[in-house]
């Protein structure tokens, strides 16, 4: 017994190594404090944990991570969405890359690099900061509380509508490497942001340990998408920490192409009355690949509405995950909470697990949940195929069909239709079971 | 154009078509008719590829061997079947759908795709010839139309392929009498000297507005009457008890 916990201890303590050498400055924050506190006690989750059940992680844990290569990326556009006008702030390998990025703003704005941020705004950055991560309960947010270097303090001033949508994108290309990516989105009064935030490889198979907070200060709107797209042997922990003041409307789309084991931890707070919460996710697997998707809407307020919707398509062997869960306070009376995941098995080796769950304390709401997972309907490639649609192609119409109730609510309209063009595209080659 | 010899059909080791015989030649219309349950729509699901079936037996489409093919090859050869019960499938817009299968039919044939400005010359064409509302084929794939709507939506897809052969299976239940009117005066419009039509019916009804060459009686899996369009009349009147009656009567009595 003794003899295993040791062995657990210095497991961590392998793991933890892999990062000790680049912090420095412990001291600087609170939360940082309380992280590195967290990080001696807590241990790596396991499956015996209800929050990771589905979700092995010593596919992150057990692995060595290199030191950070240097990369170039020449050409940005690859990572860009086209036709589409955005700020951009582009990170490769964990580095802010000061040539690839646009972040000239105009008056309240202000987009910088969190490094920067800390050192010249340290007092702003310090009264949010960690102030909603889980750094405490959670390894992996610890971890990033801890070791983050680099990412994206975002600042929308009162009533500021931004004219066009903020763009982050992360790029990684090294053998095995972890990074650390941290961001805080202060979004003021009144004011209104599209965020996209996007994950790629550009080789390799990293660890991209995620953590960002967003705080939706009172009648503000936040739009935000997550797009995962990263190498089948990436590994990916993404936790986003939204505070919804009264009269705000946050809705996040989370569009998952690819990535080898991908686990988001969505936690939005809803501390205000009148508020709306949109909680969209797409997810595409396939070979081995693990998507696990966990969200948490907490209705703390009266009058307030909520809507869920994750569709996922499972090929070959992968596996999805969706575990959402609603809190309705007793406080939270006249609350609308709608919830629904829905999953397309493509082969009988391809699994989903969902589990979506409410619990309801106030008695005068209106809540609904459900879940389905089902395999392609055959009599419809049937239909389709008499009228002369080739198998391939009836298949592909059926999975994107699927598909794109998601991608019809979202807003950004080109988005939306690149999006389209490469669900398409993957989906041409999909045969007969 | 059409020709059955000695058609077996069976599910899960259950034998439905039992040897069924049948010629169609081009520019007829024949008429299928039978009590519930007498395999008409299995006729129609095996002629059009459906999976389920193991089949023996002949079926050749202008003397090219069907059961070789999978259901979208005959489809290209010209097979068209409009289904009893046309399946929803929700998120598939009929446009975009019908845009694939034309476009699909076409590369069967060794032909480039058609221009969009064409396609929708035709969309427009066709939905006049079944006065299909508009907004129906803007929508996915007979998702929330009522009865007629569906049977007229299959008619619609019809002309938009022009097939050679043409199954109708009972399309004329669930339409009221001026859908009726215009779902025939489609099928008529679209007939031809070098096409054919067979229609699956349970009524004279159809028949008094697309008059048949043929008409055949389908029982217990194989057609034990054929004759001229008197012979629906007669059928309405009497009904099917005279002609199955001598119909090996140890099965009769499973069946009810
Ligand atoms: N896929 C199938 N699986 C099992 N039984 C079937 C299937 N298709 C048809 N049958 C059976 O075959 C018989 C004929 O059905 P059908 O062809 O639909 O008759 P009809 O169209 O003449 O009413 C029925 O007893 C029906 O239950
Ligand atoms: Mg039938």
């Amino acid at each position: 017994m003794v003899e295993a916990m040791e062995n657990i201890a210095s497991k961590k303590a392998q793991f933890l190594s892999n990062f000790l050498a680049k912090d420095t400055d412990v001291n600087s924050s609170l939360a940082k404090q309380e992280a590195l506190k967290a990080l001696e006690n807590l241990e790596f989750p396991t499956t015996r944990d209800e929050y990771w059940k589905y979700t092995r992680v010593g596919k992150i844990t057990s692995a060595k991570y290199s030191q950070i290569p240097s990369f170039k990326v020449s050409d940005i556009s690859n990572y860009c969405i086209e036709g589409l006008e955005t700020y951009r702030v582009v990170f490769v390998n964990g580095f802010f890359s000061e040539e690839l990025s646009d972040i000239s703003t105009n008056q309240g704005v202000s987009i910088l690099p969190i490094a920067k941020a800390r050192k010249e705004n340290t007092d702003e950055i310090e009264q949010y900061f960690g102030k909603l991560s889980k750094h405490k309960t959670q390894f992996f947010s610890a971890l990033n509380t801890v070791f983050n270097t680099n990412g994206v303090f975002v600042k929308i001033a009162k009533n500021s509508i931004l004219e066009k949508p903020i763009h982050i994108i992360n790029i990684t290309n090294a053998e095995s490497a972890a990074f650390n990516p941290r961001n805080l989105f202060v979004v003021e009064e009144n004011a209104e942001v599209q965020i996209i935030n996007s994950y790629e490889t550009s080789s390799g198979s990293s660890f991209t340990n995620a953590t960002t907070e967003i705080y939706v200060k009172e009648g503000a709107k936040v739009d935000s998408y997550i797009l995962q797209n990263e190498s089948d042997t990436s590994k990916q922990i993404n936790e986003i920490d939204v505070l919804q003041e009264s009269n705000t409307t946050y809705s996040a789309t989370t569009i998952t192409l690819n990535g080898g084991l991908v686990r988001n931890n969505h936690n939005i707070e809803v501390r205000g009355q009148g508020s709306e919460t949109n909680l969209f996710g797409l997810y595409l697997t396939s070979g081995n690949q693990h998507i696990d998707n966990h969200t948490i809407v907490d209705h703390i307020e009266p009058n307030c509405e909520s809507n869920e919707v994750y569709i996922g398509v499972m090929d070959d062997k992968s596996t999805a995950v969706f575990n959402g869960k609603v809190f309705v306070r007793s406080e939270a009376q006249k609350t609308n909470a709608y919830q629904q995941n829905k999953n397309m098995l493509l082969t009988d080796d391809a699994s989903a697990y969902s589990k979506p769950e409410l619990e309801i304390y106030a008695d005068d709401v209106k809540c609904s949940h459900g879940s389905t997972t089902g395999q392609v309907d055959e009599e419809a490639i049937f239909y389709l195929r008499t009228r002369g649609v080739s198998e391939a192609n009836a298949r592909k119409m059926m999975i994107c069909a699927f598909a794109h109730e998601i991608l019809d609510n979202i807003k950004i309209e080109v988005l939306r239709e690149m999006l389209e063009i490469q669900i398409d595209e993957r989906f041409v080659l999909v045969e007969s079971l | 154009m059409l020709r059955i010899k000695n058609l077996h059909a069976s599910v899960d080791g259950n034998e439905i078509l039992k040897g069924l015989n049948l010629e169609v030649k081009a520019g007829e219309v024949h008429a299928i008719m039978g009590p519930n349950g007498s395999g008409k729509s299995t006729l129609a699901s095996v002629i059009a590829g459906k999976p389920d079936y193991e089949v023996s037996g002949d079926v050749t489409l202008n003397g090219k061997d069907l059961l070789d093919l999978a259901p979208e090859e005959r489809a290209g050869e010209g097979v068209f079947l409009a289904f009893q019960y046309p399946v929803e499938i929700p998120g598939v817009s009929n446009v975009n759908f019908l845009k694939t299968a034309v476009n699909d039919i076409r590369a069967y044939k060794g032909l480039p795709p058609m221009a969009a400005k064409d396609f929708l010359k035709m969309l427009k064409e066709k939905q006049a010839l079944v006065e299909l509302d508009k907004k129906l084929t803007s929508r996915s794939v007979n998702e929330g139309f009522s009865g007629g709507e569906k049977k007229r939506n299959e008619i619609f897809q019809m002309a938009m392929l022009n097939p050679k052969l043409a199954i109708l299976d009972e399309t004329d239940s669930g339409l009221d009498i001026d859908a009726l009117r215009i779902v025939a005066n489609g099928v008529n419009k679209l007939k031809s000297a070098d096409n054919a039509t067979i229609i699956i019916t349970h009524y004279q009804r159809l028949l008094d507005y697309i008059v048949p060459d043929y008409v055949h009686v389908l029982y217990d899996g194989k057609i034990i009457k054929s004759g001229t369009k008197e012979l629906a009349l007669e059928l309405e009147e009497k009904g099917y008890d005279w002609l199955t009656k001598g119909v090996e009567s140890s099965e009769l009595k499973v069946k009810s």
